[in-house]
């Protein structure tokens, strides 16, 4: 299997990253993480909370749900707990799963490559989840 | 066999009190130690906030340093908000050499709110997997890289929790994390709408993990019928109910009724299944420590003797 992180520079590649942004964007407001949790995280990309949490909400979400921070936003996380217990499969939502730290390193890289090639190494963060409910 | 004395005291299985010192903002040591001197025989132990509101202050594991050298066991918050992953295990390794024996890891305030909020936060880590890098580095002697190190720190690692905030269901999965990651003693937000906490406790009862951790639960001493307005809506966070307001300010004396109030919780929290103690949390005002904690029937502290590993 290649290393989808040799393609950096190429013009192909920074396209393709233009490319992700530009869908990711306006609609999940992406930040180019690299390492994309929104297919775990009920389609909320936990890098618009303002500490970037991406294993639960912080201890101060106001009573209205809301940030402490951005007053006028929805909490992340508040988000993500609603969308997920509501809309997501079972098989997808695994809420007490840790989630490992961003890797800055990846930071402006195409995640949908760091996905396809396992960069992100989200397969064995699968297979601990597996290892887990059985 | 136990690491200090917070330790010793959890595992005797005697209900826990820790305490909090809010260190100066100047490089005035005598606060500090004027503090601690209160706290001495009426704590297991006393926390050292770091940077609390994100506002610069002396840091913690230099207060937790002054701390000890008055003779109370330190407990040294850690939050994510100021260094990357780099300096914070630096930091851990620190303390540990420096004879610090318990760790709290947490996100820490935003900012935004602070004396410098045009800072940068940082956040390189969030508190979970700050815990998962502590308990990694204590229990198995490896850095959050995987690298191993020569000695390893030993460390008593705990977290905290608030269960008045929302998602008021994902609390308790919340905490089940910081369990799977590793933490043995959490210290919750400020508790004064007791529901709240009896509805999270019930869930934490139900997933069996006050088994596997001490919850601390935070009690608040409050001041003035202001303090209190104030906590109530402007502290995002936190739940005040208005009756404990309206009766704050209805007061003739404001400090013996939040008094009152303190020790009340503490007996009402007692009654709680799965509370295994008390994490006080006088806001400027230690000197309320010893009476809190006298009235409370907690005294006096029990003594344990400390294995030590050498």
């Amino acid at each position: 299997m290649g290393n989808a992180l040799e393609w950096i520079g190429s013009k192909l590649y920074t396209g393709l990253v233009w490319f992700e942004y530009c869908a990711k964007h306006p609609i999940f407001g992406c930040r180019l993480c690299g390492t994309c949790k929104l297919h775990d995280l009920g389609l909320t990309c936990p890098m618009t909370c303002p500490k970037q949490l991406r294993n639960g909400p912080c201890g101060g979400v106001r009573a209205n749900g809301h940030c402490e921070v951005k007053p006028e936003m929805e909490c992340r996380w508040v988000r993500i707990e609603r969308r997920a217990r509501k809309y997501w499969p079972k098989s997808w939502w695994h809420p007490r799963h840790i989630n490992p730290p961003v890797r800055w390193d990846l930071q402006a890289t195409s995640s949908w490559l760091n996905y396809l090639y396992n960069v992100d190494k989200h397969k064995e963060e699968y297979e601990e989840i597996k290892a887990k409910q059985q | 066999m136990a690491i200090g004395n917070l330790q010793a005291v959890a595992e005797s299985g005697a209900f826990l009190v820790t305490s909090e010192i809010g260190p100066p903002k100047g490089a005035d040591p005598d606060a500090v130690r004027k503090a601690a001197r209160v706290m001495k025989g009426c704590v297991d132990a006393v926390n050292l906030t770091d940077n609390q509101t994100a506002v610069v202050r002396i840091s913690s594991v230099a207060a937790a340093v002054l701390v000890q050298q008055e003779g109370v066991e330190a407990v040294v918050q850690m939050t994510v908000r100021d260094r990357n992953r780099i300096a914070l295990q630096s930091d851990v390794l620190g303390l540990a050499a420096l004879g610090i024996k318990n760790v709290v890891c947490m996100s820490g305030d935003h900012p935004c709110n602070g004396n410098h909020p045009a800072a940068k936060p940082v956040y390189d880590l969030d508190s979970i997997t700050w815990l998962q890098t502590v308990v990694q580095m204590t229990r198995d002697g490896k850095f959050q890289c995987g690298e191993e190190m020569k000695k390893k720190p030993e460390l008593f690692v705990g977290a905290v929790e608030n269960p008045f905030a929302p998602p008021y269901e994902y609390r308790p999965i919340r905490l089940g994390k910081k369990v799977d990651a590793g933490a043995r003693y959490i210290q919750t937000q400020c508790a004064f709408d007791l529901d709240y906490l009896r509805r999270f406790m019930a869930d934490v009862v139900k997933l069996g993990l006050h088994e596997q951790v001490k919850i601390l639960v935070g009690i608040t001493p409050m001041k003035s019928a202001k303090m209190a307005r104030h906590m109530q809506t402007n502290v995002p966070g936190l739940q005040v109910p208005e009756a404990v307001c309206r009766r704050m300010e209805a007061a003739a004396d404001p400090k013996e009724e939040g008094l009152a109030i303190a020790v009340e919780t503490i007996h009402a929290v007692r009654e709680i299944p799965g509370v295994a103690g008390i994490h006080l949390m006088p806001v400027m005002w230690e000197d309320v420590v010893p009476l809190v904690v006298e009235r409370a029937g907690l005294l006096p502290r029990p003594t344990v003797e400390i294995a030590t590993t050498a």
